[in-house]
């Protein structure tokens, strides 16, 4: 984005506001710079091999952390094979074949507004009734991962919506001037050619699930063994996080350890993210 | 004909995703309102503003179930932060798009993406490591409402600042020549004409990130401190709505157990008001 200089004039006045400027987005970076750079250099000091794939040993305090990797990407995965298909279908629904002005359409777009601002906290208790109760999954990895999914698909959803969105008219009207039914211009031109906008909003969803924490302390629970099923309870590495600082004294180093783990791993899911939305600016043509 | 009937299935399962996703929000509600509604009848719901103190039993009449000081440490949290992200938020999104030179104002906003998805329970962890022994030695004991204000005001600030810079790039771009066609100076604009037509932009961002303020658990929770009196000071300890839930929801029964549900419902009842006061306010805009 172009950066523009509004005028050429200027007085004390400016001069005093741009200086309270730099200063305030100076000190905004420099606390975040200090909040990076501890855990980093704490975190280093445990980050071995050995640690990403050994147990948990005394409660965490030794140890490493590889069943609750394990456990994470097992609730991802829960989260992501779940959410996807549905959030896709219903973004497909809401910018391909809805009127904005359907009120189908509206009543859907209304929930997932209000669906988008519930705390996460709400949905642990949610997901503790609903799914480990009265569908009897127990706190379980498949009940966590099952929590995360109805938490993740309003930020899926609008992001699918838009890279579909993004596909220029164009292609509608060829295809249907070709006669072609609405499923095959969607599988074989649409689709195709929003890949990219799905992808982003694939990865931005993981990334939400991925950090958190509240809606998992009482869905999939604080067992810290190798999961055997779905339906054994797991601990995520956010929970794992919590648990080693706020109840085993003398877990902060391994905390620190988790902390840049988790970092790491959302450091790479950011960083795919803008390099699947750099290369959508930059063709956005179809290969199909 | 067949291509037709292959269309309507189509509809029809994205209308069944659409389905899905459209009712989780009711389930949600549906479900927190049931698990909430044995303490309702119970305790009744003036008990749980006029009680004595929380001293939640499993059976109602042996326990008390006032739930104002968790409210009442929920806004103090929330407002402080608020007021403390806010101006920052709004100064680096000035600082990004108007006085920061391009290089820089690039990265800089690479940055607070990137710091946006910060989980929070690194928040949280760092400030339990970090910031409350600072705050410990200046009053101890340093898990107190200051603790929570600046780890939730940093937590939400990135976002406040992206939306706000968001907000800043919808403002017309002849909003800016018609400025600099009067004379007017760089902060004269920004002051008199900037910041006025993005106001509604500005405050729904705002709005939103109150009500994840609101919403947030971990991050306060670890450094709060969670007794749940009326902080008189600062430096007091506070509980919120969303840390009673996660501190007692592991073993609470009965109408304890229930009376967590009505906290998740208030919590409910206050981030929908504040999703349709956002949505009020961002529809009032001025420009496009």
């Amino acid at each position: 984005m172009a950066n523009h200089r509004l005028c050429l004039t200027s007085n004390w006045q400016d001069r005093v506001a741009a200086g309270i400027l730099w200063i305030m987005a100076a000190l905004v970076m420099a606390v975040f710079i200090w909040l990076i750079l501890s855990i980093v250099r704490n975190g280093l000091a445990s980050l071995s091999w050995e640690f990403l794939t050994a147990k948990p040993s005394n409660q965490g305090r030794s140890g490493g952390i590889g069943p609750i990797l394990v456990s994470t990407s097992l609730i991802l995965l829960v989260c992501m094979g779940v959410s996807l298909p549905i959030g896709l279908g219903s973004a497909i629904l809401l910018a391909e074949f809805t009127p904005a002005s359907q009120w189908y359409g509206r009543l859907v777009r209304r929930s997932l507004d209000v669906l988008a601002g519930i705390p996460s906290i709400v949905f642990g208790l949610f997901g503790t009734v609903f799914f480990c109760q009265v569908l009897g999954m127990g706190y379980s990895i498949l009940a966590g991962g099952l929590t995360l999914a109805c938490m993740v698909l309003p930020i899926l959803i609008r992001t699918s919506e838009e890279g579909l969105n993004s596909v220029p008219q164009e292609y509608r009207l060829a295809a249907a001037s070709l006669g072609i039914s609405r499923t095959s211009s969607l599988i074989h031109l649409l689709l195709p050619a929003a890949i990219p906008g799905l992808l982003v909003g694939f990865i931005l969803g993981l990334g939400r699930a991925i950090a958190e924490t509240a809606a998992l302390l009482f869905t999939s629970g604080y067992v810290d063994r190798m999961p055997e099923s779905l339906l054994d309870s797991g601990r995520s590495l956010t929970v794992h996080i919590y648990d080693l600082a706020m109840n085993v004294s003398g877990g902060n180093q391994n905390a620190y350890g988790s902390a840049l783990v988790l970092l790491l791993l959302l450091l790479i899911i950011n960083g795919s993210a803008s390099w699947v939305a750099n290369r959508f600016r930059q063709s956005r043509i179809i290969q199909a | 004909m067949s291509r037709f009937s292959k269309d309507w299935y189509l509809v029809w399962g994205l209308r069944a995703c659409a389905f899905v996703a459209g009712a989780i929000t009711l389930l949600i509600a549906i479900f927190i309102v049931a698990e909430s509604l044995p303490a309702l009848r119970h305790v009744g719901v003036a008990r749980f503003f006029t009680d004595s103190s929380w001293q939640p039993n499993e059976y109602a009449d042996r326990g008390t179930f006032n739930l104002v000081p968790m409210l009442a440490g929920t806004l103090f949290i929330m407002t402080g932060s608020v007021a403390l992200a806010t101006p920052f938020g709004i100064a680096a999104a000035l600082f990004c798009r108007y006085y920061a030179p391009s290089a820089i104002a690039r990265i800089y906003r690479r940055f607070l993406e990137l710091l946006a998805g910060i989980p929070s329970v690194v928040f949280g962890f760092w400030g339990l490591v970090v910031v409350v022994p600072i705050i410990n030695q200046i009053h101890p004991p340093g898990q107190s409402v200051l603790a929570a204000i600046l780890i939730l005001g940093l937590m939400i600030l990135p976002t406040i600042a992206l939306m706000a810079d968001a907000a800043l790039a919808n403002v017309p771009a002849d909003y800016h020549r018609a400025a600099a066609s009067l004379g007017l100076s760089q902060w004269a604009t920004i002051r008199g004409v900037i910041l006025p037509s993005a106001k509604s932009g500005l405050f729904t961002g705002v709005i939103l990130q109150s009500g994840r303020a609101i919403g947030e658990t971990l991050a306060v929770l670890m450094v709060a401190g969670n007794i749940p009196k009326i902080p008189t000071s600062l430096f007091e300890p506070a509980r919120t709505l969303t840390a009673n839930i996660a501190l007692e929801m592991a073993y609470a029964l009965g109408d304890h157990r229930s009376g967590l549900f009505v906290t998740g419902l208030l919590l409910f009842i206050i981030i929908v008001s504040l999703v349709a006061c956002a949505e009020w306010i961002s529809k009032g805009r001025i420009y496009g």
